[in-house]
C-alpha cells in the first residue's frame, strides 16, 4: 500500500461553479497515473469525505494531463450561510491520505 | 480569407494587472483583437447580489488605460466580457464610468458598444411556466420565488452579441455577464474560423498565463488560431506553455474536461491533441463544437439574506480547548435564552485549528494547542446581527466551564473593537439553464459615444 501523495504532482480542489466541488490529481509519470486511477472509486472518496456515495458525481480520467478528476456535491452553495471556503481551494487535504 | 487570427489576452481578470513588457511583446506580434475577462462567480454571491465589483477601481483603470490606448492606436477591437466582476447592470455601468473617464482624460474617441445581460424576470417566469428551465448542477428546479427574490439576474451571453457589436463597428465592446470564452472567440468566429477551436482557445486565454508554467493570473498570453489548430504562446521569458500545463488548465474549475457545455452548444474535447512546440509554445487541435438542438443559456441570480457581524478571537487555554464543543453549545443556549424574542438569526462559531476550513467534511477534527474562533451572526438587520454577535462574544469571554482555572477571561482578541459589521449578505438563488428563442434578443446593446 502506497500513498497517492507520494506520486502525484498536483492535488487540488476548487469550485466547479457554485454548487460543485472538484478535485484534480495530476501525475508526471504515466505508470503512476495508470496504477492510481484504477484505485480511485466513488466509495473510496465517499469514505474519505464522509459523504453519501451518491454525492460523488463524477470521476473522470483525463489522459492529456495524466489527471484524475473527482467532482462531488458542494456541502452548500458557495457563500451560503455556514460557508467555510468560498473558492473551495482548501478542501483537498483528505486526498493526501488516499492510498493505492 | 485569412489564415491566422491572433488574440491577445492581457490578464486573467481585468484589474489583476500584467507586466507592460509582456503586453508590449504581445502587441509586437500584431494581434487582431485584445480580449479580457472581467469576472467570475468564484468570489461568491455577494458581488452579484450587491452590484459591487470584487476588483478595485484603481486596478481596473490601470489595466484599461493600457488596453484602450493600445487597441485604439492599432485600430483593433478591445472586448471586455463580464464587466465589473459579475456583469449585471450596476457592474457594467461601473466599468463604463472607468472607460469614459479614461477616454476623456486621454482625449481619445471610441465607439463603445455596451451589451447588457440582465434578464427581465417576466421572461424567466414565462420560461418556468413553459418548462424550459433546468438546474445547472446538483440543485433544485428553478422556482418563481427564486426569480422574484433575485436582486440581480443575469444570463451568460455567447459570441452572438459580441459579433453583432463588432459587425456594427465597435472599437470597444463592454459586455455584461458572458460565457468566459465568448469575448475571445467572437472575432475569430465572425471571421469564419472553426468555433470549436476558437472557443477552446478562448477557454484557455480567458485565464491568460494561468495555463503556463509557472502559472500567473497577472501575465499575458497570446493565441494564434489557424484553420485547423491553434497555438498558445507566452509573452514573458520566465514562462512557457507545455502540453501538460495547457491540458491541465482544461480541468480547472470544471467537472468534466471532455464535455464542456456553453451557450448554444458543447465543446467536445474527446479528440483533442496537445503538442509541444519549440520556445515554450503548445499546439492544440481536434476540439469540436457540437450545437445543441435548443439554444440554452446559463442564468445566475443572487438574493439578499440579511446582514453579518463577525468577531475574531483566539483560545490558548488547554482546559478550555478540551471542552470547546460543549462550551460553545452552552454559549449558544445562553444567547437563545437571553434573546428569546429573536428567533430568526444565524449564529455560528468557527473553530480554526479544529475544523474551521472543512467544517463537516473534516476527517480529523482534533484541536491543536490553540484555536482561532470566529463568531458570526447573520440576521435581518445589522443591529440584530451586532447584538447577537456581541452578546455571544461577551458570554464566551466570561463563560464558566467545569475545571476552569483561567477566571479572568477566555478569549484573546487581536482587535479593538472586537466585532466587525460586515454588511449585507447574499446567496446564489439562481444557477439554472434556460432555453432561448433568439440568441441575441435578450442581450440589448447600447452605443456610447463621448463627444
Amino acid at each position: 500500500m502506497r500513498y497517492v501523495r507520494d506520486v502525484a504532482a498536483v492535488i487540488r480542489s476548487k469550485n466547479a461553479g457554485p454548487f460543485e466541488l472538484t478535485f484534480d490529481l495530476m501525475f508526471t509519470d504515466r505508470q503512476a497515473y495508470d496504477e492510481v486511477r484504477k484505485n480511485i472509486t466513488p466509495s473510496k472518496i465517499a469514505e474519505l469525505y464522509r459523504i453519501p456515495v451518491d454525492d460523488v458525481l463524477k470521476i473522470v480520467h483525463f489522459e492529456p494531463a495524466l489527471a484524475v478528476k473527482i467532482t462531488i456535491v458542494r456541502p452548500r452553495a458557495s457563500g451560503a450561510l455556514g460557508e467555510t471556503d468560498v473558492y473551495g481551494a482548501q478542501q483537498h487535504a483528505p486526498l493526501f491520505e488516499l492510498t493505492y | 480569407m485569412m489564415d491566422e487570427i491572433r488574440v491577445l489576452s492581457p490578464t486573467a481578470i481585468l484589474g489583476y494587472g500584467f507586466p507592460v513588457a509582456s503586453f508590449e511583446e504581445g502587441l509586437r506580434r500584431e494581434p487582431h483583437v485584445i480580449a479580457v475577462d472581467g469576472g467570475s462567480t468564484d468570489p461568491g454571491p455577494y458581488y452579484l447580489g450587491s452590484g459591487n465589483s470584487f476588483t478595485q477601481r484603481q486596478a481596473v483603470k490601470r489595466d484599461l488605460k493600457l488596453l484602450i490606448g493600445a487597441a485604439l492606436e492599432r485600430k483593433i477591437p478591445l472586448i471586455i466580457g463580464t464587466a465589473g466582476g459579475s456583469g449585471a447592470r450596476p457592474h457594467v455601468e461601473w466599468a463604463w464610468e472607468i472607460v469614459q473617464e479614461i477616454l476623456t482624460e486621454t482625449r481619445q474617441k471610441a465607439a463603445t458598444a455596451v451589451v447588457f445581460s440582465d434578464v427581465p424576470k417576466a421572461v424567466v417566469l414565462d420560461m418556468i411556466r413553459q418548462g424550459r428551465t433546468a438546474p445547472c448542477g446538483p440543485l433544485e428546479e428553478l422556482t418563481p420565488e427564486a426569480v422574484e427574490d433575485a436582486v440581480h439576474l443575469v444570463a451568460q451571453m455567447g459570441v452572438e452579441p459580441f459579433i453583432a457589436a463588432l459587425e456594427e463597428g465597435a472599437d470597444i465592446v463592454l459586455a455584461g455577464r458572458a460565457y468566459d470564452p465568448a469575448a475571445f472567440a467572437a472575432l475569430p468566429i465572425m471571421r469564419g474560423f472553426d468555433p470549436g477551436l476558437a472557443l477552446h482557445m478562448g477557454k484557455i486565454l480567458e485565464c491568460a498565463a494561468i495555463a503556463a508554467v509557472p502559472g500567473s493570473g497577472s501575465d499575458c498570453l497570446l493565441g494564434r488560431l489557424q484553420r485547423d489548430s491553434f497555438i498558445l504562446e507566452t509573452l514573458s521569458p520566465v514562462r512557457q506553455c507545455t502540453p501538460i500545463s495547457v491540458a491541465a488548465h482544461t480541468l480547472y474549475e470544471k467537472s468534466d474536461p471532455y464535455v464542456l457545455p456553453g451557450p448554444g452548444g458543447t465543446l467536445d474535447l474527446r479528440s483533442t491533441q496537445f503538442e509541444g512546440l519549440p520556445e515554450g509554445r503548445v499546439k492544440v487541435w481536434g476540439t469540436k463544437f457540437v450545437p445543441t438542438p435548443k439554444f440554452t443559456v446559463k442564468l445566475e441570480g443572487a438574493r439578499a439574506v440579511g446582514f453579518r457581524t463577525v468577531s475574531i478571537a483566539g483560545v490558548r487555554d488547554p482546559i478550555m480547548i478540551e471542552q470547546i464543543d460543549s462550551i460553545l453549545e452552552g454559549v449558544r443556549e445562553r444567547v437563545q435564552d437571553n434573546f428569546d424574542e429573536l428567533q430568526d438569526y444565524f449564529l455560528q462559531f468557527r473553530c480554526y485549528g479544529k475544523n474551521g476550513v472543512m467544517g463537516d467534511l473534516e476527517p480529523t477534527p482534533n484541536p491543536g494547542h490553540e484555536l482561532g474562533i470566529v463568531i458570526e451572526c447573520v440576521a435581518e438587520t445589522q443591529e440584530i446581527a451586532n447584538t447577537i454577535c456581541g452578546f455571544a462574544r461577551s458570554t464566551l469571554l466570561h463563560y464558566g466551564y467545569p475545571g476552569r482555572k483561567s477566571t479572568a477571561g477566555n478569549l484573546a482578541f487581536p482587535y479593538s473593537p472586537s466585532d466587525f459589521s460586515a454588511g449585507a449578505v447574499f446567496e446564489f438563488c439562481v444557477h439554472h439553464l434556460m432555453e432561448l428563442d433568439d440568441s441575441k434578443g435578450i442581450f440589448p446593446m447600447e452605443w456610447r459615444v463621448i463627444e
